[in-house]
């Protein structure tokens, strides 16, 4: 016998499936979310005549933007599945648009950061390219950072889409503090100021955003207070807070403030998982979804 | 219905948005129950106790229908004073001889009329006595000796029937069947009111009702509850049987059964029929169309051996194969274990599996010198001897068995012409789709063959023995690339032809005795009428009457609905608008109607016949059932059973309960066979029956095919029900801890086995006798080998027949159910033991 | 419920122009269903659909459980109490009782008079959603719509992505482990295109499923639930054949017997496309934030 338990439900089975993704797509929502971020702040530090910076934030970007498509095709099987991606350009797919999104950054940060690291000394080509890719990989890059979220929100799982408002923010925060993190790791003190800086808010954004989204979900957040979703939220939210607070304190101590760094990246990656597991959490237990279905139809 | 006819069940589906109530009557609540209006769970095995109380119900009521009761039936014949009936013997019926464990008919006789004899077909009719066989008793015409018109008389079977069941009261039947009192009420009352001038109901059934040791008289009991309603020879009424393989209803009108020839016409018997003469005096009736037994019998003999058949040499009478005595299925069985059988064909049945006492059959098969099986698959009766329980645990070991197997891969029915004949006696001619693969043949190919083999070793020998298979008219023009001989010659043999100019005969009224014509069964004669293949009709309904008789071809005669002048008034005119069918035309002096007539088409509704008419014109205008020597239906049937001439419930041959209507137990004519290899569970109440305290029964499921060969080796049906399981109801799994998809163990005294658990409400414990009683509910698809393998629920059955077709018990038997796997070799045989110990299981005569 | 406007004509009808068909689909009358599984298994003989077998669910006859790229078709097996499902009345109370009677006489499955177990059966099936979120979220266009207005996955072109998985409102896509795509229902494009009716609709024995013109099942069914209710049968409800649900109506749409969760049905399903204009607003403003944010970090100490 179904048993008769409210929300009912058919021998308590899922109504939505579980997402077929692995463990390459919350690694890769990381990466890509920090190379989006990784590149305003090197353009911004090139501009503002801070070379060191700008050299290490490119690295940042080109590291995450490149290792974005090597975790996707990872996922997919086979390299060729990815260019189906640019078969065509749909937006209402979400996933469509971010796989431009993602080639386009790469076509932009490759040229740039190249330039970058080569500096005077490049070939005059290459430094026209770096100048022009460079602001537009500026104004590109945050778009990798927040479509992720578009992406999981634009799905029929009850703790994605219901956080569709929130999800681009969370996600723009854990990228900006990563970003700052790993600039403010690779650069000296001396020239890490704006980096560190970013990291610090991106990483207090982060925290803040977190609330407003568990807030509004309310019953739905459930599985961001249990099980392996909930224990990654915890040490995201632990790690953040440290870090954060390290990086903003440790004043001159160089050691505290890689801690703090370390541990704003991991709160960011954390973050990311735990928005990963609390997705299969809910799409797992039918009451997610038939439960507010229900109080819509007023059942 | 739904479950095991669903095709035909949409029809019933359609019945019921036409306003039709649908009720089921079944222990489980099934796919039918699903969607019936009302559902009545019952304990297995106890429906004549039910049916036996809805004919009270009506007697008590006075709800008969009482114009078609007095005139269509026996209601008004007066039975021989000697009759003595359960009411009077607790039980028993009269002419009980406990020696030889069955009935002396005499006592059933109508008053006046000389002996009829045993239903016992292989025991013989005895033309010493006189003695009639099943086909009837001998009546000087149409009209039994002494009736009572009023249906007053004491004796007139009127009386004796409503004596008869006067005490399957309602309140009786709730304690016997675990049916609330208003809930059979409710039954009761929708036949009656549904029942009469302008409406009728109809049974359905299939083997819940038949395979117990006593399946016919269950049968019986919906006909005498019919009759009285007037629900045969009626649109929208009858007796429904749902048959089982596709066209297992063509292989009991031309048998695949030891005791019957084509067309129902009895095997003769080694002792009785020594003569045609002796088989057609004792075998036919006098009256009814039984009269042309001659003709029938003739025309097969001369379908067979042609030109040899001469009135001289009797028409080859002598070269037909005689029976003397019981030679079924499971007698050969246990002939086989006893090492009184040497070689076997199979073809196309999988007793390792599908037979009650599968275990029993798996051991006898051993027993064999030689098996031939034909076969779709491999199957577990096929590979017993390196692969199976008995290897596994040590019983039987591979190289101490003599058996050499001949497995032939079978054709299977697209890849081969052929006709179906269906439940409603219809034949649907299908066409070859594809050639066999590989080495696969179809049955006439391997018997045409086998045949013509046999036949060239012979040529040329003068042993008279030898002659029968010589004389066989054996010349089937052949074709294709594998000289499949042609079905639809077969077919043609099977109308018949008139021998002086060889044309198709129109039907069997055209039969003679004089060996001037050929027939293969007369039932079927006219399917190929005018040299047309009838059977290939296939015109749409929606272009056709209602009827559509230009869809395939029903016999007797393309008549839809048997025994159709019960449709008309005695008078002739249709019982009612809403439900003319068939009537008397007074201008053109005829039968006519929607169907094609089933009686004489110009005997007029008065016609009474003068003393010394014979065969239909011996019966009266208003006798309807023509095979019957008195032309009406017999609610009391003095002779063709061997277990009475009325039903009596009687327990299971293993029941945890006692009687509750009379103190005979079970039903005392009934086939025993106790030996250590079919031990019988102690039944009440001996109190060792407590040691098999639950009620087991045995079914199909939608996505399985009886032993499984055609479904658990298909990938696409094997997974939709991947696994042999019990249904059980929530209290019982309690009672005994077994958990929902756990394992549980089932024990008889033949063995035990293991089957996953499903825990449902549909099957509910049912108070019975103030006692709660447990069912379980096994499907006996499973067996050893396949995609989806598991133990077969037939090794836990005995063997324990019913008298009169020797049909096995399957679908009420007592046993014990533990939580857990069974044990494994060895162990399993002692976990066995010890239980027959405790229980005192009967291991002997 | 989040309806937006009808979609009388929608989007896609436009785009096919001169080849759009009249749209087909199915109508599922589960109040005659008797669970057979003969579409399922017409179903996977048709369509070459692989066997996968996860033992005996112990699920009541339901060995199938979902579905998914294996099952195309799926029949649902309910065992309840009639009390559930004509607004969960306490077993006993006359509310129940009453309801029982009703479903007596509207010919509804029940156990016996005395206590109403019913069986409910439902051949689900993928919905063809006029608004399918598969279709709209799929990044390589390998869903498609056909000219007969069914939605369609090109196996060839599908990079098993995965995104529909989630899209789907209902959870009928599922990627196949041995090849990595997904695969489901086509309404047997094929089949139609040779002008032949979809397999499981052939296969039903009691018209449980039909198939054909939407508008003209539409108003069959219409009348089919109307005369259920007239019998007095409580949960007799249609289920995907308003054009202003949350997927603009269904193209396989379904007459159930009891709520569609007691199936495995979301009541109220909503195209995750609805919604997404919300998240890219959002998105942007994150990413116009994130600018801000880096531009905030270089003000004042010479970007140092
Ligand atoms: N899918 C499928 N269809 C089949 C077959 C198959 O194997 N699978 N087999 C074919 C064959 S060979 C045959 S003979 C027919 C058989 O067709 P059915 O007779 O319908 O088949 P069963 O399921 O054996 O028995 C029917 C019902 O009898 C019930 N029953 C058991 N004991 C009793 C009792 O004492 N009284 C009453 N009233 N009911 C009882 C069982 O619970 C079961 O639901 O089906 C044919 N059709
Ligand atoms: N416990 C229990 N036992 C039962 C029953 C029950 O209800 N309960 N039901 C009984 C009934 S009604 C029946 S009919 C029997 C059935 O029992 P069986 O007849 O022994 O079992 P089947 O599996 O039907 O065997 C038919 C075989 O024929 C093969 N076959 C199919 N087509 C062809 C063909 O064209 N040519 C040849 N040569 N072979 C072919 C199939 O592969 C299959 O192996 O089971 C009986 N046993
Ligand atoms: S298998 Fe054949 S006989 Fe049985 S229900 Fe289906 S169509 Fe009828
Ligand atoms: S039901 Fe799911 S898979 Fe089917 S069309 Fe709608 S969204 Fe697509
Ligand atoms: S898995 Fe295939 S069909 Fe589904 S969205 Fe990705 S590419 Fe499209
Ligand atoms: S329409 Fe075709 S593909 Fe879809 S479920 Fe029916 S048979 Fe399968
Ligand atoms: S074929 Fe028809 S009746 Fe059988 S399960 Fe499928 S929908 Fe129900
Ligand atoms: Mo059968």
């Amino acid at each position: 016998m179904v048993p008769a338990e409210r929300p009912r439900s058919y021998y308590g089975q899922p109504i939505v499936k579980r997402p077929v993704w692995t463990w390459e797509i919350p690694w890769y929502f990381f990466a890509g979310g920090m190379a989006g971020a990784a590149a305003p702040l090197a353009w911004a530090a090139g501009a503002t005549g801070n070379e060191l910076l700008a050299r290490r934030a490119w690295s940042v970007a080109l590291l995450g933007v490149t290792a974005s498509p090597a975790l996707l095709i990872s996922d997919l099987g086979r390299p060729e599945r990815f260019l189906n991606m640019l078969r065509v350009f749909k937006v209402t797919s979400p996933m469509s648009v971010g796989s431009w999104i993602l080639a386009t950054n790469g076509v932009l940060i490759a040229p740039a950061t190249l330039a970058a690291l080569s500096g005077r000394r490049g070939p005059r080509p290459l430094r026209l390219a770096g100048r022009l890719a460079g602001p537009l990989a500026a104004l590109a890059g945050p778009g990798l950072s927040t479509y992720t979220g578009v992406l999981v929100a634009n799905s029929a799982i009850p703790v994605w889409s219901e956080a569709r408002r929130e999800l681009p923010f969370l996600f723009a925060a854990g990228s900006a503090a990563s970003a700052g993190a790993a600039a403010t790791l690779l650069t000296p003190a001396s020239h890490a100021g704006p980096a560190r800086r970013l990291a610090v808010a991106g990483g207090a954004m982060e925290l803040a955003v977190g609330r407003r989204m568990e807030a509004r979900l309310g019953g739905l957040g459930q599985p961001y207070r249990q099980g392996a979703a909930g224990r990654l939220a915890k040490a995201a939210r632990a790690a953040s807070v440290a870090g954060a607070g390290l990086m903003a304190l440790g004043g001159r101590r160089r050691g505290l403030v890689r801690l703090g760094a370390g541990l704003l990246l991991a709160g960011a990656a954390c973050e990311r998982w735990a928005v990963y597991e609390a997705g299969f959490a809910s799409a797992a237990d039918p009451a997610y979804t038939v439960g507010p279905q229900r109080e819509r139809r007023g059942g | 219905m739904a479950e095991c006819h669903p095709v035909g069940f949409q029809w019933v589906m359609e019945a019921k948005e036409r306003g039709a109530k649908i009720i089921h009557v079944d222990p489980r609540f099934t796919r039918t129950s699903a969607v019936a209006d009302l559902h009545v769970p019952l304990r297995a095995g106890t429906d004549i106790a039910f049916l036996g109380g809805i004919v009270n119900y009506i007697l008590e009521g006075g709800r008969e229908f009482r114009e078609y009761v007095k005139h269509y039936t026996n209601a008004a014949t007066i039975v021989t004073g000697d009759f003595a009936d359960t009411e009077d013997l607790d039980g028993l019926f009269s002419g009980w001889d406990p020696e030889s464990r069955s009935y002396d008919i005499a006592t059933w006789q109508y008053a006046g009329m000389d002996v009829a004899a045993g239903g016992k077909r292989e025991e013989g009719a005895n033309p010493a006595t006189g003695a009639r066989d099943a086909q009837g008793g001998r009546l000087e015409h149409g009209n039994p000796p002494e009736t009572d018109m009023d249906l007053e008389h004491p004796r007139c079977v009127f009386q004796i029937l409503k004596r008869h069941f006067s005490r399957y009261t309602p309140a009786k039947v709730a304690e016997v069947c675990g049916v609330p009192e208003e809930t059979f009420i409710e039954v009761a009352e929708a036949l009656c009111s549904s029942s009469g001038r302008e409406r009728t109901s109809a049974f359905c059934y299939a083997v819940g009702w038949t395979q117990h040791t006593v399946g016919v008289q269950y049968i019986r009991t919906a006909a005498i509850i019919q009759l009285l309603l007037g629900n045969i020879g009626r649109p929208g009424g009858g007796i429904l049987a749902l048959r089982g393989h596709a066209s297992i209803q063509g292989s009991t009108d031309i048998p695949t059964l030891y005791n019957l020839l084509p067309g129902y016409l009895p095997m003769p018997h080694a002792r009785a029929h020594r003569s045609l003469a002796d088989y057609l005096e004792t075998s036919s009736a006098a009256t009814g169309y039984w009269g042309h037994m001659d003709a029938y019998t003739i025309s097969l003999l001369k379908a067979w051996w042609g030109d040899a058949a001469t009135a001289e040499n009797d028409w080859c009478f002598d070269y037909l194969p005689r029976i003397d005595g019981n030679h079924s299925a499971y007698q050969s069985a246990l002939d086989m274990l006893d090492g009184k059988l040497g070689g076997y064909f199979l073809l196309g049945e999988n007793p390792a599996v599908g037979s009650s006492n599968s275990r029993l059959h798996r051991l006898a098969l051993a027993e064999l010198d030689w098996l031939v099986v034909r076969d779709l698959q491999e199957i577990e009766s096929a590979a017993f001897w390196y692969d199976g329980p008995e290897i596994e645990s040590g019983e039987l070991v591979t190289e101490e068995i003599g058996t050499e197997v001949f497995l032939m891969p079978a054709a299977s029915h697209v890849e081969k012409d052929g006709s179906f004949t269906n439940t409603q006696r219809l034949l649907q001619w299908h066409n070859k789709a594809v050639e066999p693969g590989g080495d696969c043949r179809s049955e006439l190919w391997f018997i045409y063959h086998l045949g013509r083999l046999i036949r060239a070793k012979l040529a040329g020998s003068t042993d008279p023995r030898d002659r029968p298979v010589l004389d066989l008219t054996w010349d089937y023009p052949t074709g294709g690339p594998h000289e499949d001989p042609s079905a639809a010659a077969v077919l043609r043999e099977i109308n018949g032809v008139d021998l002086d100019g060889g044309e198709p005969l129109d039907g069997f009224a055209a039969l003679k005795a004089d060996g001037s014509t050929a027939c293969g069964c007369w039932i079927y004669s006219g399917c190929y009428a005018g040299g047309v293949n009838r059977t290939a009709g296939r015109r749409p309904g929606s272009e056709q009457s209602w009827v559509a008789p230009e869809w395939g071809w029903a016999w007797p005669m393309n008549r839809r609905l048997i025994y159709n002048r019960a449709s008309a008034d005695p008078g002739g005119e249709p019982w009612s608008e809403r439900k003319r069918y068939v009537w008397w035309d007074a201008e053109e002096r005829r039968w006519t109607g929607e169907d094609v007539p089933d009686f004489k088409a110009d005997m007029p509704p008065d016609h009474v016949p003068d003393r010394d008419a014979t065969a239909e014109m011996a019966l009266r205008g208003d006798g309807p059932f023509v095979m019957q020597p008195d032309g009406r239906a017999w609610l009391f049937a003095p002779s063709g059973l061997a277990d009475g001439p009325l039903p009596a419930h009687y327990e299971p041959h293993e029941s945890p309960f006692v009687n509750g209507l009379y103190g005979q137990q079970s039903n005392p004519a009934r086939e025993q066979y106790p030996r250590a290899d079919n031990a019988y569970n102690p039944t009440a109440p001996d109190e060792g029956a407590a040691v098999f305290p639950y009620v087991v029964t045995s079914y199909r499921l939608t996505e399985h095919h009886t032993a499984g060969a055609m479904t658990r080796t298909v990938p696409h049906l094997a997974e939709l029900q991947p696994e042999m399981f019990c249904e059980v109801s929530p209290e019982l799994a309690a009672e005994r801890g077994l958990a929902n998809g756990g394992w549980a163990t089932i024990v008889t005294s033949r063995t035990a086995i293991e089957a996953r658990v499903l825990v449902t409400e549909r099957i509910r414990p049912l108070a019975v006798g103030g006692r709660t009683v447990h069912q379980v509910g096994l499907p006996f698809h499973w067996g050893f080998r396949g995609r989806s393998k598991g133990d077969a629920a037939n090794d836990l059955f005995s063997i324990a027949l019913d008298p009169n077709v020797h049909i096995q018990e399957v679908k009420a038997a007592s046993c014990d159910v533990v939580a857990g796997r069974r044990p494994r070799g060895p162990d399993l045989l002692e976990l066995v033991a010890s239980y027959r110990r405790r229980a005192g299981s009967r291991e002997s005569p | 419920m989040s309806a937006t406007a009808s979609h009388p004509d929608p989007a896609w009808l436009e785009t096919l122009g001169a080849e759009a068909e009249p749209r087909v689909g199915f109508f599922t009358d589960t109040s005659v269903c008797i669970g057979c599984k003969a579409c399922e298994v017409a179903c996977k003989e048709w369509n070459g659909v692989p066997e996968e077998s996860g033992g005996l669910s112990g699920r009541s006859y339901d060995n199938g459980r979902e579905l998914g790229a294996n099952r195309w078709r799926h029949v649902a097996f309910v065992e309840q109490r009639i009390e559930v499902g004509v607004g969960g009345a306490a077993p006993d109370s006359l509310a129940a009782e009453a309801s029982r009677q009703q479903l007596v006489e509207g010919g509804l499955p029940v156990h016996d008079a005395g206590d109403g177990l019913r069986w409910l059966m439902s051949s689900d099936v993928c919905k063809h959603c006029t608004e399918a979120g598969c279709l709209d979220g799929c990044p390589t266009g390998a869903i498609f719509r056909t000219e007969h207005g069914t939605v369609v996955v090109q196996e060839d072109v599908c990079n098993g992505c995965g995104y529909c998985v989630v899209a789907c409102p209902f959870g009928v896509l599922d990627r196949r482990r041995e090849d990595g795509r997904v695969w489901k229902c086509t309404l047997c494009y094929d089949r139609l295109r040779g002008g032949m009716e979809p397999a499981c609709a052939q296969a039903c024995p009691t018209d449980s499923i039909q198939f054909g013109d939407l508008d003209a099942l539409r108003s069959r069914a219409a009348e089919r639930v109307e005369r259920l209710r007239e019998r007095g049968v409580g949960g007799a409800q249609l289920y995907g054949a308003d054009d202003e649900d949350g997927v603009g109506g269904f193209g396989a749409f379904f007459l159930l017997l009891d709520d569609p969760e007691t199936y495995g049905l979301p009541p109220d399903p909503v195209v995750p496309t609805r919604h997404l204009p919300d998240a890219f607003a959002a998105a942007a403003a994150a990413s116009a934030a994130l600018l801000a944010g880096v531009t905030a970090a270089f003000i004042g100490r010479r970007g140092r």
